[in-house]
């Protein structure tokens, strides 16, 4: 079990009163404080900063994400301790990386920042698990695995999520995946067809011991090492 | 129910000295007479056409009027499956299972462009019309439909029940296929379930 500290929105001393923001350049502006202090503690890890709409980017080198973002978690002076989304980005043009991005918010400093890594071109499409510093992240990167590919390192239990487990025309959000899958209508639909609904919705319902061999193989894989299909 | 108009009209002469209340007709204008204004729901509602359904069985469109006050949440008990909404392909095999433990005699309306066509998701994640999994009776077009539309498809079907005969070949129910995994053989089904029935023991097979 985890123990949790409350932590009040705003705590921090010293914060301005919240107000909406007004007439916010596209380009530029006053970045987030914590750039600053990330530039001092990483140094050559920072890659960039960029202020956009008033919201901070940090470009920040892939081999030391998982650093970087368990000090802005751990650090009383910055305590992110909020994860609210981990996505990606690819672009229509090839050449440019595809992005992973970290959304984190400090709920007691009122700050949002916005982490970036850069896959290249031809690299393997990796990115650190920050699944045990924020355990919200675990569908948060099942469904970007899903979407495209990319597989995070150190994730506990790293399978689709939104489609089926035995789907194998690809990651739709890939821009080389076309709108309407890779295989014929027919085909996708006896595909469809053939799954064993009970193997994914009424676990209960059928004895475990009965459906065992329908089981996706990493589900055989938890359940032999003694976990409970229930909550 | 005056939304109906009996098939063939038939002349029973009564003489009033003779109280005693009887009527002539025919068995399958009472019969569909009786399905026609009993047909059970089951919403199978997975989008914006659902709320168009609630709507639908609401008060103020209220389709208790229709003889549809019971929604059946279960498949076991319902006549008419309405599907509401588009279905992705991973829902496609539950669609289908479901349809399969209707009991006959059974219907299904397709409510709304997404569950007849796939509508808008002309994609790699949506089934293009449910008609490629189930047999469909009734479509209903819009985007979502209104609750008057869900009603003249459900007077449309009203019509279509009053239409059939005993006589006339039952509907056909999708060949099971050994084969494929939403297979369970009789005897499996016999152990997964548990009989039921007071003095008589049935199954759930039937067999």
């Amino acid at each position: 079990m985890t123990a949790f500290t409350v932590v009040t929105a705003g705590s921090a001393p010293g914060l301005p009163v919240p107000a909406t923001p007004k007439q916010v350049p596209h380009r530029g502006g006053e970045a987030n404080p914590s750039a600053e202090a990330l530039r001092a503690k990483f140094g050559g890890a920072i890659l960039r900063v960029e202020v956009v709409w008033g919201e901070t980017n940090v470009i920040v080198a892939m081999d030391r994400a998982l650093e970087i973002i368990r000090w802005l978690h751990d650090d009383p002076s910055q305590s992110y301790e909020y994860l609210s989304d981990v996505t990606a980005v690819e672009f229509r043009d090839s050449t440019l990386p595809i992005e992973v991005i970290w959304h984190l918010r400090s709920i007691k400093h009122r700050r949002f920042l916005r982490l970036k890594g850069m896959i290249a071109t031809g690299q393997p499409l990796a990115a650190p698990s920050v699944y045990d510093i924020y355990k919200g992240a675990d569908w948060l990167e099942r469904e970007c695995y899903d979407m495209f590919g990319i597989v995070f390192e150190g994730h506990p239990d790293l399978r689709r999520i939104l489609l089926w487990e035995q789907y194998a025309e690809g990651f739709p959000l890939r821009k080389d995946f076309p709108l309407r899958g890779r295989f014929s209508r027919a085909e996708q639909l006896r595909q469809a067809l053939a799954a064993n609904p009970e193997a994914r919705y009424s676990m209960e319902e059928l004895s475990v011991a009965d459906a065992y061999a329908e089981l996706p193989q990493d589900m055989r894989a938890r359940i032999k090492g003694g976990e409970s299909t229930g909550e | 129910m005056g939304l109906i108009d009996a098939p063939t009209p038939s002349v029973v002469s009564v003489d009033p000295a003779h109280s005693e209340g009887w009527v002539a007709t025919r068995l399958d204008f009472l019969v569909n007479w009786g399905r026609a204004n009993s047909l059970w729901p089951m919403p199978f509602g997975t989008a914006c056409c659902a709320i168009e359904f609630m709507a639908s069985a609401a008060s103020k469109f209220d389709l208790a009027r229709f003889g549809m006050e019971r929604m059946g949440f279960s498949p076991r008990q319902a006549d008419v499956l309405i599907c509401a909404g588009r279905v992705p392909f991973k829902l496609a095999p539950v669609l289908r299972r479901i349809w399969q433990q209707m009991p006959q005699p059974k219907w299904a309306i397709s409510m709304g462009a997404c569950a007849s066509t796939g509508g808008m998701f002309d994609n790699y994640a949506v089934v293009q019309g449910i008609d490629t999994i189930i047999p469909v009776d009734v479509y209903v077009p819009g985007c979502p439909p209104r609750p008057e539309a869900l009603i003249h498809a459900i007077m449309m079907l009203q019509k279509k029940v009053m239409k059939e005969t005993m006589s006339s070949t039952p509907r056909e129910e999708m060949v099971p296929d050994p084969t494929s995994q939403l297979y369970i053989p009789p005897s499996r089904i016999d152990t997964l379930s548990q009989a039921f029935g007071n003095s008589i023991p049935q199954t759930r097979s039937g067999q």
